[in-house]
């Protein structure tokens, strides 16, 4: 492994100082949020980027890469984000502007890709129309809708005929509630319930309560991934909903290998639908999980880290192509169609959209060798974003 | 400070007062000067400027009357979406969405003030971080119409007077910032040197006593809220012209104490401590989580107690303190 | 009849997190925004002591209580007592500049992921009464909430270290005067809110999670209580903590729509109406 990884850079730097203009760096700025209550997403992300420079090598097309980060904290702050990405442009000259954790942050910046002509990767931020914001705009992570309709199917395949949605009051929540909803209705399925839970929301038990009278068959949950989704889980266990039959299934972001621990048991028995999974069998995650423990001993590798990795690694491709011209429309032009096995899967650039299409597995939270994991068992392949049909 | 002045028949003190000094043209060079020095740093520059002109809002009714505000967001985040929503709207000439972002903001002041003419300090933080935690709901329930969390877009401005087009160096965003914080701040000057600022001082110094010299007490209070609520709003509407979007986290509770912050840190009750106190906590903010982006919390945090250790009453108590130990250099 | 018992349940939790803030802040006047950067320190201190010492909980809780309370008292010699007598403002912008530090400390040492707490199998599930689940670990919030109130309470007004105390607080040169050891008394009292602090974090962990941003995420609910219960005594930071708690559970199960506004609201509406709060002391400053 380790021969390999050297001979691979020694093998760049060798094609490096061959290239005939091969002088300049490739400056890659990343706006992430690094502190503040996103900070785990800006650390994810950045710990896959490393990674990807770390193991496949830090030469593009010839050039060698410089990342430059900076803390949109809180990232949800659209003119903060814009502001950094301005900066990274104007002051630090970057040739790419990547990275963008949350929604407001990609659509706050896509105005300066545009206006800039640089290519920018979305690594998290998971609006479905982001990517129509710019046409400079290639997104490595996924789409909420894409992630959403799956899980919708599955449940109306599985003998589950009523449900109950429980989503967080924001933009990201509606969304998932309005696909869930529409995938699953076409499928003959029956809404028996839903709630708008407010978003910063300590204590579930009255939601939990309404679900416990009302008794769907299961529970279709949106929250954003932090304290709230881990006070529903344990809520919902202590609560006995599990007991009584009801079933509950999510997206994936819900049990993310970050705060899976952190849920503990309650997390067991859990559906979600999801692009990502720690425990995915291949050899390309294999690969990549062993080198994350290597590198990040006290972190788990999970979809945002996957995404950055993923990032770079389309980058790098790109860069390969065109002979390390970061030219805009060059750039874009040559990410379309792209394709590549990621740890996740098989994954590519949808010439059309610039949205990544990628294989969207069923999986339930189970334990394996003493660590909860999410098992994949079923998957729908090569699935597209919905939300731009 | 030199409030003993006040008991005084003289007002030839309270004129000098008034009147400008040298350091304070010096002073308004530094903008000038910061444009050529720092030309590639100007969407920076700009957003020093505006939350320069939001704290002196926070100043005039905090520095002034006395009024704590722990949710001064709910008027600068009013005046972001109303300049957003006038945009949207095909009213996107950015004068007119100042205008209208004041008169919004200004209206909701006026109305929100009645509820701060009486109780402690603690109840008053209370009951403005309330107001303005609410809106912030609101504006996010009304997804449909501000975009909640996943911010406000497809604001287009016309060129500033039909002339000056926004770019992407934010030059013309930061020369605009910058004139509009400078009107303001004159207009402000001159509001709290009138006998009506005279009389907030006096109220905020002795609110028992003013009252029997036939000081109106709360239509000064409303007054002043109400003009202090259309600078911020003005300042949100400069955020949104010159950023081009709306999040929802301009009605933030971090947005707020962010705010409380930078004032105190600047200092209270002198108008170029708002604007000091912004320079140096958006300056220091900067380079630190430039330096280290995951811990510059940390720096910050420690300037902060730093500051208030050894300089009371923030940078401007520090330098008025540090004037008073040179001889001679006192005015 | 579930509703309201998880609503008192709720209503307590919020007391335990922000009981440590009335003492501080209601008691001793200090505009303590730091409160919350205690409360997480024994939410961290509590988590290290059950994952990595195997520690069972209950006997964590008086270790986390002792060491939020030497770690309050070594602050308080070094820095706090320096600000006694500062404007409220400085106070505040002194204790944000602790928030900032802690969170940085926290996110150094721990990450920005959520830290794992599993209970015991004894506090953990429910148990069913006609008419009324019951959650085990919600009683034992209730029991140790009520003991909390009903202790301090009696301390503040019934016993001479509660005399010296608001003595000292209202006029400290005359206590002074009187032969109190004033300096003591804050110490002790400080001791005593890092304490409870620390000890609200480590019971609040099991529901609102525990990450670096904790000080600032829930600054707002401590605030709440203080006021609606008004500076100065224990009393009323229990019925404001009990009343926000039921309303907000029953406002979110009746009529979910308005669920993130009722917090606020009733707030907003106690704090028009007795501006000093349900119980507030006239004569505090």
């Amino acid at each position: 492994m380790k021969t390999l990884k050297t001979s691979l850079i020694a093998g760049a730097i060798a094609f490096a100082t061959f290239g005939a203009h091969a002088a300049d760096p490739v400056r890659i700025g990343l706006v992430l949020p690094m502190t503040g209550p996103f900070a785990a997403y800006g650390k994810q992300i950045s710990n896959g980027v490393k990674l990807y420079l770390a193991t496949k090598g830090d030469t593009f097309g010839g050039r060698k890469v410089e990342i430059i980060v900076k803390d949109d904290s809180p990232g949800t702050a659209g003119d903060v984000s814009k502001r950094l990405s301005q900066e990274l442009v104007v002051k630090d000259k970057v040739d790419i502007l990547a990275g963008f954790g949350l929604t407001p942050a990609a659509f706050a910046s896509a105005p300066v890709a545009t206006e800039a002509r640089k290519p920018m990767v979305v690594m998290n931020a998971a609006t479905s129309a982001i990517t129509t914001k710019s046409n400079y705009i290639v997104r490595s992570s996924h789409t909420l809708p894409q992630d959403t309709a799956p899980i919708a199917s599955w449940a109306a395949k599985n003998k589950i005929r009523k449900v109950f949605t429980l989503v967080a009051d924001f933009g990201p929540g509606h969304d998932a509630e309005g696909q869930f909803k529409k995938t699953f209705t076409a499928a003959g399925g029956e809404i028996v319930g839903e709630v708008r839970s407010p978003v910063k929301n300590p204590d579930f038990a009255p939601f939990l309560q309404k679900i416990k009278d009302t008794r769907p068959d299961a529970v279709f949950l949106f929250l954003p991934p932090g304290a709230e989704t881990i006070a529903f889980m344990k809520g919902f266990t202590e609560r006995g909903l599990g007991q009584a039959g009801i079933k509950l299934i999510a997206t994936g972001d819900l049990p993310d290998e970050d705060i899976l621990d952190a849920m503990g048991d309650s997390a067991l028995g859990l559906t979600t639908s999801f692009h990502y999974s720690e425990a995915h069998k291949s050899p390309e995650n294999k690969a990549y999980t062993e080198a994350y423990y290597k590198a990040y001993p006290k972190d788990r590798p999970n979809y945002m880290s996957v995404a950055g990795y993923d990032g770079m690694h389309l980058i790098a491709e790109v860069l390969k192509k065109t002979n390390g011209n970061t030219d805009g429309d060059k750039f874009v032009e040559a990410a379309k169609g792209m394709s590549w096995v990621s740890p996740r899967g098989k994954i590519s650039i949808d010439p059309a959209t610039r949205d990544i299409v990628q294989t969207v597995y069923i999986r339930k939270t189970e334990k394996l060798a003493g660590k909860l994991q999410n098992v994949e068992f079923d998957q729908v392949a090569d699935f597209k974003d919905p939300g731009k049909q | 400070m030199t409030t003993t002045t006040l008991a005084g028949f003289d007002p030839a003190p309270l004129q000098r007062q008034a009147r400008w000094q040298h350091a304070e043209y010096a002073f308004w060079l530094l903008p000038a000067a910061a444009y050529f020095a720092f030309g590639d740093q100007l969407a920076l520059l700009s957003q020093i400027a505006i939350t320069a002109l939001f704290a002196l809002s926070l100043d005039l009714i905090l520095g002034y009357a006395g009024i704590v505000s722990l949710g001064h967001a709910a008027f600068f985040g009013m005046g972001a979406y109303t300049a957003g929503l006038m945009a949207t709207h095909g009213w996107n000439e950015p004068l007119a969405g100042l205008a209208g972002a004041a008169v919004i903001a200004a209206l909701a002041g006026f109305v929100t003030s009645f509820l701060v003419l009486r109780g402690s300090d603690l109840t008053r933080l209370m009951v403005t971080l309330g107001v303005a935690l609410m809106l912030f709901e609101l504006a996010n329930k009304l997804t449909s119409i501000t975009g909640g969390v996943d911010g406000l877009q497809g604001i287009e401005m016309k060129p500033i007077l039909g002339q000056f087009a926004f770019d992407l160096y934010g030059k013309t965003a930061f020369i605009y910032a910058t004139l509009v914080l400078f009107v303001l701040f004159w207009l402000a000057r001159r509001i709290v040197h009138s006998p009506f600022g005279l009389g907030l001082r006096g109220i905020h110094l002795n609110m028992a006593r003013m009252p029997a010299l036939g000081t109106p007490v709360n239509a000064r209070l409303v007054g002043i809220y109400t003009v202090g609520a259309a600078y911020a709003g003005i300042a949100g509407a400069l955020l949104t012209q010159t950023t081009q979007f709306v999040s929802i986290d301009v009605l933030s509770f971090p947005r707020s104490a962010e705010l409380l912050l930078i004032l105190v840190l600047g200092g209270t009750g002198s108008l170029y401590g708002a604007l000091i106190g912004t320079v140096v906590f958006m300056t220091a903010h900067h380079l630190l989580s430039g330096i280290n982006p995951q811990y510059w919390q940390f720096w910050l945090g420690a300037l902060l107690v730093l500051v208030v250790l050894f300089a009371r009453d923030g940078v401007m108590g520090g330098l008025r303190a540090l004037a008073r130990r040179l001889p001679g250099a006192a005015k | 009849m579930t509703v309201i018992f998880d609503g008192i349940a709720s209503g307590l939790l919020l007391f335990l997190i922000s009981v440590g803030l009335s003492v501080t802040l209601g008691l001793m006047n200090f505009v303590n925004l730091a409160h919350g950067s205690f409360a997480m320190l024994g939410g961290y201190v509590c988590v290290v002591l059950l994952n990595r010492l195997g520690v069972p909980f209950l006997a964590a809780l008086p270790i986390v209580a002792i060491v939020s309370a030497l770690v309050g008292v070594a602050l308080e010699r070094t820095l706090y007592r320096r600000l006694y007598g500062a404007s409220d403002l400085d106070q505040v912008l002194f204790s944000i500049g602790l928030v900032f530090m802690s969170i940085s400390i926290a996110h150094y040492f721990f990450g920005a992921q959520q830290q794992p707490l599993q209970l015991p199998a004894m506090l953990s599930g429910q148990f069913n009464l006609p008419g009324l689940d019951v959650g085990v670990y919600r009683l034992f919030l209730i029991v140790i909430g009520l003991a909390i109130a009903v202790g301090l309470q009696w301390m503040i007004a019934g016993t001479r270290f509660g005399a010296q105390l608001r003595a000292a607080v209202d006029n400290p040169r005359t206590a002074r005067g009187l032969g109190i050891d004033v300096d003591r008394v804050f110490v002790l009292t400080f001791a005593l809110g890092s304490a409870l602090a620390g000890l609200g974090g480590a019971l609040g962990v099991e529901m609102l999670g525990l990450d670096p941003e904790f000080p600032v995420k829930y600054i707002v609910y401590f605030l709440i209580v203080v006021a609606v219960g008004g500076s100065g005594n224990i009393k009323g930071s229990l019925y404001a903590s009990l009343i926000i708690g039921i309303c907000d559970v029953a406002g979110k199960y009746y009529i979910p729509q308005v669920g993130a506004f009722v917090i606020y609201a009733v707030m907003v509406v106690t704090l028009i109406f007795r501006p000093q709060g349900l119980f507030g002391r006239t004569a505090a400053k």
